[in-house]
């Protein structure tokens, strides 16, 4: 493994982060501003719902290559596929903690005069963290499983050097077992990372849903 | 970027004919898709479903449903797949069992959680009243938590059809064959099976939501399957 690690698996580790860090980024970027809306205007709600379920139900494989003929065999197709993704799992996630303000405390708020915005503001978005990360903990680790996908199109990302393994009449296992577990434990140290943001932000809930 | 110049339409306008001129080999790929993906359904349900509803009928493990949740999601398909090439060498078993631990996954998750959110007053009535364990089981328990259970498989059957055109890289044959195969079928042949892929797990979704609106009790409609899902993913 010593052998592969400067020329193939940390190469293919950067590459696998940043991959998922820019998907995770833009989908929430995406998915706030939406919600904030269906959370506004409570009918969008349904028809996003079902729209993103149908979504995620497209194997990567299969919208990879659909988009190569739009966008080529590029990091953009990629990003496309896996921001999609993302948002499919982030909008949901961020509507349910939007909407999981108990009534008597949205009462309450609005009986102490607050507006709709800092009603917003103070009282619904500090209550939907624990949804919200809890849907970057699970954008960020499918987001890693996914972008191994990547590699069927591209040379890049932590897939690769399975990918090409396989292609071999009898498998690399070095390989394979080395770059999978590299991935396995990319995903379970972003999940790691993101549970001890949680716990920073929302200390009133530490005995909240994990 | 997005743009579809002509180029791109007649991409697509070949992928149809390729669709058109070989339905029947399409048709077998995806039949052998869809064995693979049943026979990985019915071993993660077979092993992960009593596990996960003994945990929830005994309020343990819940470390071991969120852990199930977890390694579900994070376990890279492509990782999966190749490992246990290594193991158990090339065709249909690998495939299967990759495949069948991928889709245990929401299964347990499910399973469990459906069961152990079950309200405790009404088991604990009908405790009271004598049944036994197996019966709260069966006739409390397993009812009301039938939608959410089931949501579990759904979302299993899913991932497992999603999934399978990369087995094809481990000789797991199906629609992936064509996908990873573009020297011999061209780009028509690749997003052909792309579009049949994806066409295949859209049915996939659709029967098994109505399948699930179908065994969900009438007192639980309502409830839609959006919400049993963001409720699901908000653990």
């Amino acid at each position: 493994m010593q052998g592969h690690w400067g020329d193939t698996l940390q190469p293919a580790l950067v590459q696998h982060v940043e991959l998922t860090a820019i998907a995770v980024g833009i989908g929430f970027a995406l998915a706030f501003p939406l919600a904030l809306l269906a959370h506004r205007y409570r009918p969008l709600e349904h028809p996003i719902g079902v729209l993103s379920a149908l979504l995620y139900t497209i194997p990567s494989l299969a919208l990879f290559q659909l988009l190569v003929p739009f966008t080529g065999l590029t990091w953009t197709t990629v990003e496309i596929a896996l921001v999609s993704y993302t948002l499919v799992i982030l909008f949901p996630n961020i509507v349910a903690g939007l909407h999981s303000a108990p009534d008597e405390v949205l009462e309450a708020a609005r009986g102490m005069g607050l507006t709709r915005r800092q009603v917003l503001l103070k009282v619904e978005l500090p209550l939907a963290v624990p949804a919200i990360v809890g849907g970057l903990r699970i954008a960020v680790v499918s987001t890693v499983a996914i972008a191994t996908i990547a590699a069927f199109l591209l040379p890049d990302g932590l897939g690769y050097p399975i990918f090409l393994a396989l292609k071999e009449p009898t498998p690399f296992k070095t390989e394979i077992y080395s770059a999978g577990a590299l991935a396995v434990a990319l995903a379970l140290v972003c999940d790691g990372l993101l549970v001890a943001l949680k716990r920073a932000l929302v200390p009133w809930a530490r005995k909240g849903l994990a | 970027m997005l743009i579809a110049d002509t180029a791109n339409l007649h991409t697509f306008v070949d992928a149809f004919r390729f669709i058109g001129d070989n339905p029947q080999f399409l048709a077998t790929k995806a039949l052998e898709q869809l064995e693979l993906s049943g026979a990985a359904l019915l071993i993660a349900t077979a092993v992960a479903l009593p596990v996960g509803v003994a945990l929830g009928h005994l309020h343990r493990g819940s470390g071991i449903a969120i852990g199930a949740s977890i390694l579900g999601r994070g376990l890279p398909s492509l990782v999966l797949i190749a490992a246990f090439l290594t193991l158990l060498g090339i065709g249909f078993v690998n495939n299967m069992v990759a495949l069948a631990v991928l889709g245990s996954g929401p299964i347990l998750t499910n399973a469990y959680d459906s069961v152990e959110r079950v309200d405790r007053d009404a088991v604990e009535a009908a405790r009271g009243m004598g049944l036994t364990e197996l019966q709260i089981l069966g006739r409390i328990e397993l009812p009301l938590a039938l939608p959410l259970l089931f949501a579990g498989i759904r979302v299993a059957a899913v991932t497992i059809v999603a999934t399978a055109p990369i087995a094809a890289i481990a000789g797991g044959g199906g629609l992936g064959d064509v996908i990873v195969n573009q020297a011999s079928y061209r780009l028509a042949g690749v997003l052909g099976a792309s579009i049949c892929v994806m066409a295949l797990s859209a049915v996939v979704f659709l029967a098994l939501a109505a399948v699930q609106a179908a065994v969900t009790p009438r007192g639980l409609r309502g409830t839609s399957l959006i919400e049993i899902q963001s409720r699901k993913e908000l653990q």
